[in-house]
């Protein structure tokens, strides 16, 4: 019995990672899906996320309120707040970094893509130093719940990886919503599928690569938020790995590929919470880049993408 | 001029231990030697043939590691070092082709990702297997070359011109390299792959070719590495290496051999010479002002800050890189020259 709790453990754990990377992973593959680049400095956007929301608490007298509610109501704010900052940075990279070489060979962007996430990194370290930074562990505790551990069928869960859940599911919808049903929407996915073709359609071309990088970003940031209430610190070197695995999630889903992108997020968390309970926690990036390069090799389109022909 | 010029220089740096005797400075040199093959090996893969390889580093590692298990105690193997430099090069270049063989028919960018997870993956193994490698410590107690009896030891100056001996064998070898059949075709990928590969090119042989040629280089670099420093561990060979290199390129001019040389110098006398020269200086006069926050800083922090804005001014400004090659200018530029009646033809 304690081998099956075990494994449901696990497999709890790895969908709260999941969440995380797939709200990664949707940048990623919206930003591919549209300009065909691989934007490398998304990772350190997600940490970035974690580092607005920590000065946005710092800035809020938290022990003044006591209130479960007004607690939440705070959380929602900040996760808002560093969703919109990090989605103005998302904006200003493609515009400073990427636009000017829109037409240049792939490896320029992918260069300058390099760049902005090393500078990023650095910019983050002189910020706040080079050490892990602790993250408030603001939110009521528990929800009338021993030790903030629900029990569901003898399978302990922790409101933070609930929380990370729910946040990342809810981001989701809403982001479903906004590609799906919104004319904004329309335009983003007419630009990817034949950006000359939306241009002559009446689309303003950058003006729509701009939100898709603000939508990104701000997801990214969103994701920033909830690793810090799920891990409890943040560090300014965490997006360089995670966006790694990220991207893997986008690759593993189908880049360019929405529904794709958060399947292949879950899974990935899956796989790595499972490597660490029945392999070891020092193989698990090896495992996944292993993955990474395996699907890359035998079926780069993904679970759900389609194959695309080189572009002539 | 231009044929005088690279005698005037060799016979110069030949000179440099002679005139400058402090032996932490000509280690230095002897270490922006290595960034010089590295960056020599890399631009094989980026350079000519336009493959963006990013997790270039472990190349490096594979050539270290291979000469550190089969000359140290650790298996009590001590094997010549003289040898040992082509069969590490062999093995690092056996390795490229595992890795390129089943990926480059992936588009660019692919490719990039695929060699970065690779990047990541090597150094990881490396710190996990500790039973073989030593772990995160790795391996110490490295043997040092001897040549004719004379032991290199810890001196930096025999390695100083041992690098320089053989980055003059690679640059003739590189020389006419790009100009024979191969190096052609290399430039006929990079230019335009399905063009290539209708002209008759096996574009797969060829980039198979620049793959493993590129990580012999890095095989190389490694020996020597691990034979000057006579330790290795798996944090010397991480994504911030493979930046390091891939900034040199991109700062001196991929494709052009007198760019990449003065690339791979600037950011390794600026990575091994300058930047701890200057952080003591720094120092040196925060304490003597009594100023805490002068004498506390330590400029290698921002190093990378530093090749991350050489990666972004130098690709969004000047492409072709501080000397660039004629064809690769005149590639990266099309767009500019050619950019009116295209758009209005498109």
């Amino acid at each position: 019995m304690a081998e099956i709790h075990q494994f449901f453990q696990q497999l709890i754990n790895g969908i709260a990672l999941g969440g995380m990377y797939a709200l990664i992973a949707l940048g990623y593959t919206m930003v591919y899906g549209i300009v065909e680049l691989i934007n490398f400095a998304h990772g350190d956007v997600y940490t970035l996320g974690s580092y607005f929301s920590l000065s946005i608490l710092a800035l809020i007298p938290l022990s003044r309120y006591t209130g479960g509610w007004q607690l939440w109501l705070i959380a929602a704010c900040v996760i808002i707040l560093a969703a919109f900052l990090c989605g103005i940075v998302g904006v200003l990279i493609e515009r400073l970094a990427y636009r000017r070489l829109r037409n240049a060979p792939r490896l320029a962007p992918l260069i300058t893509a390099i760049g902005v996430s090393l500078i990023l990194e650095n910019l983050m370290q002189i910020w706040k130093g080079t050490s892990e930074v602790p993250f408030p562990q603001f939110l009521p505790r528990g929800l009338g719940q021993p030790d903030n551990v629900f029990v569901i069928a003898g399978v302990g869960i922790h409101e933070r990886a609930l929380i990370v859940v729910v946040v990342s599911i809810l981001a989701m919808l809403v982001l479903n919503l906004l590609v799906f049903h919104t004319k904004l929407g329309t335009a983003m996915r007419a630009t990817a599928q034949d950006r000359d073709a939306a241009q002559l359609m009446g689309i303003d071309i950058n003006a729509t690569i701009a939100w898709t990088f603000f939508i990104g970003a701000a997801l990214a940031g969103v994701a920033g938020f909830i690793s810090g209430i799920y891990y409890g610190t943040t560090f300014f070197l965490n997006g360089y790995q995670a966006g790694l695995k990220a991207f893997t999630a986008a690759v593993l889903g189908g880049i360019g590929n929405i529904t794709g992108a958060m399947l292949g997020g879950f899974l990935i968390g899956i796989v790595e919470a499972m490597t660490s309970q029945y392999i070891s926690d020092q193989w698990t990036s090896v495992v996944v880049f292993s993955i990474l390069i395996l699907i890359l090799v035998f079926r780069p389109s993904g679970l759900l993408g389609e194959q695309v022909p080189e572009k002539v | 001029m231009k044929r005088v010029l690279p005698f005037v220089i060799v016979v110069a740096l030949a000179f440099v231990p002679l005139l400058d005797r402090n032996a932490s400075h000509i280690s230095a040199y002897a270490d922006t030697g290595g960034l010089v093959l590295l960056a020599f090996g890399l631009n094989i893969i980026v350079g000519y043939t336009g493959l963006l390889a990013l997790g270039f580093a472990a190349f490096f590692a594979i050539g270290a590691y291979t000469y550190a298990f089969l000359a140290s105690p650790q298996f009590g193997i001590h094997l010549n070092f003289w040898p040992m430099i082509l069969v590490s090069a062999a093995v690092a270049a056996l390795f490229g082709l595992v890795l390129g063989a089943p990926t480059l028919r992936l588009r660019g960018d692919y490719l990039a990702i695929v060699t970065l997870g690779f990047g990541e993956i090597v150094p990881q193994v490396l710190q996990n297997l500790d039973k073989w490698t030593g772990g995160p410590d790795g391996i110490a107690g490295i043997d040092q070359p001897r040549l004719f009896g004379f032991g290199f030891g810890f001196n930096p100056v025999p390695y100083y011109y041992l690098y320089m001996a053989i980055i003059l064998v690679s640059l003739w070898l590189l020389n006419n390299l790009r100009h024979s059949r191969i190096g052609r075709s290399w430039m006929a990928i990079r230019e335009d792959e399905l063009a290539a590969a209708h002209m008759g090119i096996n574009t797969t042989t060829a980039k198979l070719a620049a793959f493993s040629l590129g990580a012999a280089f890095a095989g190389v670099a490694g020996v020597l590495f691990a034979a000057k420093l006579s330790t290795v561990s798996p944090s010397g060979f991480d994504f911030n290496t493979s930046v390091m290199i891939l900034a040199a390129l991109v700062l001196g001019g991929m494709g052009n051999l007198p760019g990449v040389i003065t690339g791979a110098t600037i950011i390794g006398l600026l990575n091994f010479l300058i930047l701890p020269q200057a952080t003591n200086w720094v120092q040196t006069l925060g304490q003597q002002l009594h100023l805490a926050s002068l004498a506390g800083i330590d400029l290698n922090q921002y190093r990378f800050l530093l090749y991350g804005i050489i990666l972004v001014t130098v690709m969004l400004f000047r492409p072709e890189g501080l000397i660039p090659s004629a064809t690769r200018r005149a590639e990266l530029h099309a767009e500019e020259q050619s950019g009116a009646p295209a758009q209005a033809g498109a």
